[in-house]
């Protein structure tokens, strides 16, 4: 390669960055100075009432792992220059048409919930070329979803069944084949640990592989910096952001299967707030509101330390109303860290 | 002329609803020259150059690429066609390193099916040897371009439209923003892509930028051609007369009285100019032969 015979001589005022520096501007280092931070304080609150047992550690990972697995996706959009409120709504949808398709229509599960996966495909399609030919920002489109999709599965669902809950899945046939797939769990020294962990993981690092390795991955970051830019040398941006809302969307479908395959039944109220809640572990993680720039790992972190607060302040003993002002304060914080690693990431090797 | 253009436009009007930005505007461009597009504010100078690059269609006229004629439904067809064009606001993405953003829309991959992947180091060690075939010292190309200062981020796109085989270059005043020093760094390269055979067209509101590597001026008013002409049919004095037009002679006189002032600079960048051309070209004839 030509670049071993380069002229050494070079710019007096470049500065070679350090491996330290580098660090300092990858966008998941605040979450992962935060998840650390937590980890201790929870260590220290509740280290002696199982907080720190292996048992502690699976019920933290399972809450972290619903959650990551839509921050996972969010996490995309959001990088790619868009929002997906609707995903809360998604997860009650999904669900309910499984139930309904299952005990109304005497459906094998296993064939419902891939019905209910081809649903969640068309709503993400139907946001994204919404909010592509609308031009609307996709706050807007999907706040309109979120209603929409959440009125028409508690509608439906009480039409077909007269309810808006339905138990007792597990003695409907098809239900081996989910529990297989979303219900069972590890044992690991005598803990537990649920299958979503192995989800979650496997789903970050899906995300991150596509992001950092993938030609995809590289069209993402050009939709959320500058569609224009990006459009003018030739990168399909409609297709890459209705992609992006397809995968939210899918995310959803996944969780909301796991947790009916867990739980055995279905409610048309499931998943709601979980769409800011997966946005906040997205932006705890680095990812910025205005897209360009961010990263899946982050967004893990950031539902990691969602799970263990969660958690940890039952273990603690603290009442559980003070979940939400916790949540509240860390989102401000996040977003005030991630200004300045932005900042510094532009700045770094000035 | 003997040779088919590289690029040419018969007769192209552009009208945006009421609008009549382009009206009846020609225009050749060959392979090793450079073409400037002159004209004042709003003249549609952009316009024309988003027709030529698959932005928008004409709404009148034809476009010829090598003599055929072609019709560009995105930037993609005419890039696929070897014109690539650097924008005046939007030629880089900030956030993303320089390896992505010189590779954006055409990455090189490795690997099958779904391995499938970007060859991030292929992307790095490309981004840097192209870049320094143009002089610039690229230390870390995982670095975002946004710590590049604007006249090297002009020169990323320069290079990448260079590297993936660019016939035609169309840059949209890639010196406006930029200091004496910054702009002498992207007219070289304006120089270096001529001298590799490259058609450019080169839009400037620059006059001593624009004489400084132009071959010929085309002169675009109110949306009309007011003429194109060579080197030697136009002094840098006449230039700006047309560029400001004939009629307008009293803002003309002031804005002379202007350039009288930046005129010992002026003389001083021409100088500084010829000399890194030399350079420019000296360094790059050996490698002339190079394929493509
Ligand atoms: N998309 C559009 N819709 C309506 N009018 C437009 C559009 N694009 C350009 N115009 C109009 O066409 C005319 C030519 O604009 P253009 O951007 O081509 O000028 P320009 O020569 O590039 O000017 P400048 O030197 O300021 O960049 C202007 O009057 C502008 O308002
Ligand atoms: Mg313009």
């Amino acid at each position: 390669m030509a670049s071993s015979t380069l002229p050494k001589q070079g710019d007096e005022r470049v500065v070679q960055a350090g491996p330290l520096k580098r660090l300092l501007t990858r966008p998941e280092l605040g979450a992962l100075g935060g998840a650390i931070l937590v980890w201790l304080i929870f260590a220290f609150l509740a280290g002696n009432r199982g907080f720190l047992t292996l048992q502690g550690t699976a019920s933290y990972l399972e809450v972290s792992s619903y959650l990551g697995i839509l921050a996972a996706a969010i996490a995309l959009l959001m990088i790619g220059g868009e929002f997906d409120l609707s995903i809360g709504s998604m997860i009650g949808a999904a669900g309910a048409t499984i139930a309904v398709l299952g005990s109304v229509f005497g459906m094998p599960l296993w064939l419902a919930a891939l019905i209910a996966l081809f649903v969640a495909l068309l709503v993400g399609f139907i946001n994204g070329t919404m909010v592509i030919r609308t031009k609307l920002p996709s706050f807007i489109i999907t706040l309109g979803s979120l209603f929409i999709l959440r009125g028409l599965t508690i509608a439906l669902t009480r039409i077909f069944t007269g309810r808006t809950q339905i138990g007792s899945l597990d003695q409907l046939p098809g239900y081996d084949v989910l529990r297989l797939l979303f219900g069972g769990s590890i044992p690991i020294g005598g803990a537990s640990f649920p299958i979503s962990i192995v989800w979650w993981i496997a789903i970050t690092a899906l995300a991150t592989w596509v992001l950092m390795r993938t030609q995809f991955g590289n069209w993402i970051f050009s939709a959320g910096g500058n569609a224009d830019a990006a459009r003018n040398v030739g990168v399909p941006v409609d297709r890459v952001k209705i992609t992006l809302f397809m995968a939210t969307a899918t995310a959803a479908w996944l969780v909301a299967t796991i947790q009916l395959t867990v739980v055995k039944s279905a409610d048309t109220l499931r998943g709601t707030q979980q769409e800011f809640i997966a946005i906040i572990a997205a932006v705890i993680g680095g990812n910025l509101l205005t897209g360009g720039y961010g990263s899946a790992v982050g967004a893990a972190l950031g539902a990691l330390i969602f799970g263990m607060v969660r958690q940890g302040i039952v273990y603690a003993g603290i009442d559980a109303d003070w979940f939400q002002v916790f949540l509240g304060a860390m989102l401000i914080v996040a977003v005030l860290v991630n200004n300045f690693i932005r900042d510094r990431a532009e700045k770094a090797r000035r | 002329m003997a040779t088919t253009p590289l690029l040419e436009v018969r007769n192209i009007s552009k009208y945006f609803g009421s609008v009549i930005a382009l009206n009846d505007v020609s225009m050749t461009v060959n392979a090793s020259e450079v073409m400037c597009l002159l004209g004042d504010n709003g003249a549609g100078k952009s316009t024309l150059i988003k027709i030529l690059s698959g932005v928008h269609k004409p709404s009148q006229g034809e476009y010829l690429v090598e003599g055929k004629q072609v019709d560009f439904n995105s930037p993609r067809d005419a890039l696929d066609h070897g014109i690539a064009t650097v924008y005046q606001d939007l030629a880089m993405i900030p956030l993303m390193s320089i390896a992505r953003n010189f590779f954006l829309g055409s990455e090189p991959t490795k690997g099958w099916g779904p391995f499938r992947r970007f060859d991030i180091n292929f992307a790095s060690q490309t981004a840097r040897s192209e870049m320094a075939k143009m002089g610039i010292d690229i230390r870390d190309p995982s670095q975002p371009v946004g710590t590049l200062s604007g006249g090297e981020r002009q020169s990323v796109a320069i290079a990448r439209a260079v590297y993936f085989g660019a016939k035609v270059l169309i840059l949209d005043e890639p010196t406006a923003a930029l200091g004496v020093k910054q702009a002498g760094v992207v007219l070289r390269y304006v120089a270096q892509a001529r001298a590799r055979g490259l058609g450019v067209i080169f839009i400037t509101h620059n006059p001593h930028h624009a004489y400084a590597v132009g071959d010929r001026f085309t002169i675009l008013k109110r949306g009309r051609t007011f003429g194109t002409f060579t080197k030697d049919e136009l002094s840098r004095e006449e230039m700006v007369r047309m560029m400001s037009g004939a009629d307008e002679l009293d803002a003309l006189s002031h804005e002379l009285s202007e350039f009288a002032r930046r005129d010992a600079a002026a003389a001083q960048i021409d100088e500084q100019l010829a000399e890194s051309l030399e350079a420019a070209e000296s360094l790059f004839e050996p490698e002339s032969r190079r394929e493509g």
